[in-house]
This record gives structure tokens, sequence and C-alpha cells, in this order.
């Protein structure tokens, strides 16, 4: 497996100079193929002033979790538009929350994460099972946005003070019922 | 076991159907042609058998030069054999039809009767690496399929261009091999696709054109070339006429034909801007292909039913019928010819092993797709839309198209632009539909 290509933007490098405000992982879950949900997540954080590594469609779960060993980001985001980001998700957040390495590093899910569409009790779940947020597929990105600027500035804080081990719930709102994660997904299968 | 997980052996002792049983696309391409009718195909599956069959009889039933489909779901595109029988077994309803889990008499069970002279039925999938369902589809006697080692393979995962190239390869042999048995495989590249959205139209007929001369060089003896519609009718008509006249160049001494797929992008939300959509990929289908794939106004949310697809096989050949011939004069120029015979010639210089070519066109950013995630992708060409709704260049990376493409730097895109470009021809579709103009839709897409 290469090693993907994180560096790359897919736009045109408009964010500001200067030091990034965070660093951040993108990817789909292992079952999705879809990327123009992730190309736009891509620009939409670089705009913003993040450092971004996507890691594409069809993510499995074990190449995320040595990606993430890899990049120690900020914050993972996770978008999905198959239909089955939260069985895909449930697994995957435990896969990372029961890593040593791994287990302090935020993690947010959204998109269109089921067949059926919004799933409240659902999305609870997702959240007890470790992800920070979850967010449903809107064109607000207001409320994302604002959820990785809490968590970048928060760790950043945490990396200036001592050094010590948190996890993304006790610097986070437990939910965001309103955001999203703009979910474009080109069918063209 | 199911039938992908045996050893070819086990298949080849099956007793081969007598070709043409379920008919054959070349020939039907043909006596469509003769008639001056487009034949007008769905993207139809269902994991029920019954179903799937039911489908397939309403297709054919249909009012029109009608294809008959066999889209698979998901998991066998992947290979994920274990799920879909997993599936199968506890009754959950597929987004296509296992035809690799399903054993094979249940499958001409969907068949027999249902397809043959007059109604072939083409196998689409979208598997990067399709020995399995070739071999199936083979076992079957069927014998037309889609798909390519690059289209199939860049857009959708992660496995690397080189297996792909190697696994088309070796399936591509497979197919040509019906021949020996008096059948006519057809294959169709799907290179006319690439993501669907926002890869400018000179890359595009580039592709399919190479993807069909790399399964002409694995044995195949008759092929299609496509084209997606996209965003601008004057430019797709542009481009279906620069792919007809580059398939005559590089396809020479075999049967080949083309084909237009409507948009593959975001889907108009409303019933009007559906149909207008729809009827303007019928018109440019009309001006310069054989073939049209139609799509559902449903097909953006859920898995259309057998009707929503019958209406849509009915106003995509209602539309062909009634579309005005294009006259010398209608279509101008902008390069797309020029632009892919430019980037066809470098690749097929590359290597004399098309495969081979292809591999190392996308290590040297000779074919960049744009926006495409994939690792063996370089990902430096950007492409957006200009006020008129054409596909342009904002960069060209380090294709061999500099010195011809009429680049458009000032337009690398922002995830605002992005979104409205991915969005623009449902905004435009879904706004032209609610417009009080008396000539909708047919007249929709004059040039």
């Amino acid at each position: 497996m290469k090693r993907p290509r994180g560096g790359r933007s897919p736009g045109a490098g408009s964010r500001s100079t200067g030091p990034a405000r965070g660093s951040v992982l993108l990817s789909s879950v292992s079952s999705d193929a879809h990327t123009w949900n992730l190309v736009f997540l891509q620009l939409l954080l670089e705009e913003n002033g993040y450092d971004v590594v996507n890691l594409g469609a069809c993510v499995p779960d074990e190449l995320l979790l040595a990606e993430a060993r890899a990049h120690a980001p900020d914050v993972i985001v996770i978008s999905s538009v198959n239909g089955h980001g939260r069985a895909d998700g449930r697994r995957l957040i435990g896969a990372l929350r029961a890593d040593p390495m791994l287990r302090g590093v935020p993690a947010v899910i959204g998109g269109k994460l089921g067949v059926a569409g919004a799933d409240d009790a659902a999305d609870a779940e997702l959240l007890d099972a470790g992800f920070a947020a979850v967010f449903p597929d809107s064109p607000d990105t207001g409320p994302f946005l604002h959820l990785v600027d809490t968590v970048c500035t928060a760790r950043r804080a945490a990396r200036a003070a001592v050094p010590v081990a948190r996890t993304g719930h006790g610097v986070i709102p437990s939910r965001f019922g309103n955001g999203l994660l703009p979910a474009y997904a080109a069918d063209a299968s | 076991m199911s039938a992908a997980e045996r050893p070819a052996g086990a298949l080849a002792s099956v007793p081969a159907a007598p070709r043409d049983r379920y008919g054959s696309l070349p020939a039907a391409v043909r006596a469509a042609r003769e008639r001056g009718e487009l034949l007008v195909q769905p993207r139809m599956g269902f994991s029920d058998p019954a179903r799937m069959r039911a489908g397939l009889l309403a297709t054919r039933a249909a009012r029109g030069a009608t294809v008959g489909t066999l889209t698979l779901d998901s998991y066998t595109r992947v290979g994920d054999v274990a799920a879909a029988a997993r599936a199968l077994a506890t009754g959950v309803p597929l987004n296509g039809y296992p035809i690799t889990s399903h054993a094979l008499d249940i499958t001409r069970g969907v068949l027999d009767r249902v397809a043959g002279p007059g109604f072939p039925v083409q196998v689409r999938h979208g598997s990067p690496l399709p020995e399995s369902i070739f071999r199936t589809l083979t076992a079957l006697g069927l014998d037309a399929t889609e798909g390519g080692p690059v289209s199939y393979c860049l857009p959708y995962g992660r496995v690397p261009l080189r297996r792909a190239v190697d696994s088309w390869a070796r399936s591509c042999d497979r197919l040509a091999r019906a021949a020996d048995e008096g059948g006519e495989p057809h294959l169709e590249s799907f290179g006319g696709c690439m993501l669907g959205q926002l890869c400018p139209p000179s890359l595009l007929v580039a592709l399919t054109v190479l993807e069909a001369a790399f399964f002409v060089q694995h044995g195949l003896r008759s092929v299609s070339v496509s084209f997606a519609q996209q965003t601008n009718a004057a430019q797709d008509a542009e481009a279906l006429l620069a792919l007809r006249r580059l398939a005559r160049q590089f396809l020479p001494g075999v049967d080949w034909h083309v084909v237009v797929y409507t948009y593959m992008g975001v889907y108009p939300r409303t019933p009007g801007g559906a149909a207008l959509l729809l009827s303007r990929a019928a018109e440019l289908a009309a001006s310069g292909a054989e073939r049209l794939i139609v799509k559902t106004p449903a097909e953006a949310y859920r898995i259309p039913t057998v009707d929503e697809n019958v209406a849509a096989l009915e106003l995509a050949a209602a539309a062909a019928r009634a579309a005005r011939p294009l006259g010398p004069g209608d279509v101008s120029d902008t390069g797309v010819y020029v632009e892919a015979r430019a980037l066809i010639e470098a690749v097929l210089d590359l290597d004399p092993d098309i495969g081979t070519a292809l591999v190392r066109a996308f290590a040297a950013g000779y074919l960049d797709v744009p926006y495409c995630l994939h690792a063996d992708n370089r990902g430096a060409a950007r492409a957006t839309l200009d006020a008129e709704g054409r596909l342009r260049w904002s960069s060209v990376g380090a294709m061999p198209i500099a010195h011809l493409a009429d680049l458009d730097r000032a337009a690398l895109p922002t995830s605002s632009g992005l979104l409205a470009a991915l969005t623009y021809v449902q905004r435009t579709c879904d706004a032209d539909a609610a417009a009080p103009a008396p000539s909708l839709p047919l007249e929709g897409a004059r040039l």
C-alpha cells in the first residue's frame, strides 16, 4: 500500500500563511468509495488554516490507525456518505479508543451515516462509543469548524502546559445536534 | 461454496451454454443503427432473482429499443463474496444482483426466455479486480460487460493501478475466448465517466479510447467507448464528435460504438429538472452515439423501482426520436479533439503494452484525473466551470497539453467554489425546468 499523499491540496492554497491552527487526519470508512465529500472537507479545512492529511476512499481500519499513529493529528475527521457509516464508524471508534497511542485523539464523524436518514438514537450510540461529535448531512459547516477549532485550541494549550494525555470528551460539547458535514456524492458507480 | 469461490476448473466442467442464447449486444447495435434508433439501457440491479427477472422483462417491453442490464451489488463489486452470501441467506436486500453468489442455475432462471436475440443483457459491475465476475458471466454464456483497468480502479478505492491492469488483462483474455465458441463478446470502457464530475472532456475521451485499445490488445473484437454527459451541451456535443473521430483512428479493424451516460454527478432535486437532464442526455446521444444509459430521478436517494426505470427508458427513447440532427457548423471546435489526441499519443508512446503504458502515464503525470485521491493518481491537475458551465482546466499538472489547453488559472477551487461547481447541473436543470419555457424539455439543449 502506498503512503497516502496527504500533503497535496486540491485547492488554491488559499489558507492563511503562518503556522497551522492544527492538524487534521481526514478519512472515509472501509466500505465507502465516495471522495467528493473528502475533497470538499480538505479544501474547507485548509482555507481555515489547518494542515490536512486526506486518506481518501475505502480506508481499512488498520490503515487509518497506522496513519493516525504516524501523523499524530490534533483531531480525526471521518466522513461517510454511503449509508454504512454508522456500522463502520462504530467498529472504527472502538479500535481507535482501544489504541494506547490514539485513545486521547478526539475523533468526529459525519455525513449520510445510515440508509434511512437521520437517527438520533443511533447518533447517541456513536457518541457513547467514543466519537466526540456526530454531524448530520447539512450545508452549514459552522458547527463543524467550531468544534475543530475548540479541539485544536484545547490540544495546543494542553501541549503548551504539562504534557498530560487527555481525551476529547473533556474539551468539547458532548453533542452537536445541528451541524453537518456536507456530503456530495457523485453517484458514479 | 459460491460460484466465485470455486476454482476455474469446476466451472469449466459446466456444460457450455450455446452462444447467442442470451443475445448479442453488437448485433443489437447493428440492428438499431439500421433502423436509425438509439438503444436505451437502464442501470438496474436487484438481489432477488424474481425481481431481477421482472425488471428485465419490463425493460424488454418498454417502448423503445432497449438493452437489458444486470447491475451487480457493491459487495460483489469489491469481491466480498462472504458478505453477499450472508445477505442472501438472511434476506437482506442488496443494491444489485450478486451474480457470483447466486448459483448459475438461479441466474439462468433469471435470463432464460427473457434475454435472447434482439434483447441482449449486459453485466455492469464496478470492479477493479473483475476476474471472478468475468468467470461467472462467461460460464453462464453472457458475453457483454463493461468497466476498465483505470475507470474502475482510480475513482473508487485503493487497489494499485498495476494490479487492476493485470486483472483486467486476464479478464479480457477470458472474455475474448468466448469468440472461439461462436459468440461475439463485447466490452465497454467506463473511461468516459471518471468521478462523474469536473473532469474536462478531453481527458475523458482519451481515457475511454485508451481503455478500448487495451481491450483490443487483449483480444476483444467488439468494444464501446463512453462519454458521460457533463455540464454544457455544446461542449458535450463537441466531445462526442472528437470521441468518434479518435475511435476511428485508434480502433481500426474492430467493431466499435459509442455509449453516452446520463449525468453521473449531483442530480436535480425536482422531477422536472431530472426529466430535462435526461432529455438532454438523449439528445446528446442521438447526435453521435448508438446507446444511452439512462438515470432515474430516484437514483440519487435510493435504488429505483422497475417502473421508474421503464419511465426513464421511455422518456429517453422519445426524446432521442424527437431530436433534431446536428448540422454542419452546429458544433464549434474548442480543442477537445487535439487535447485528447495529444494525451492518447503521449501514452501510447510510453510502451507497446498499453497496460504498462497506462501505469507509466499515471506515474509520470501524463494522465492526471482532477480531484482523484487514489495514490497512483498524481493529483496535480485541477478543473473548474466557467460562466457558461463549460469545463475548463485550471491546472494541467504534468499532462502534455499545456501548449494546447485554454487554462483558466485564476479559477483554482475554493471549498465553496467546488460545491457550486458540483451542484451546477442540479441548480440549472431545476431552474430551467421551473421556467415557463413552452418548448421545454425537448428544445432545452439546442446548441
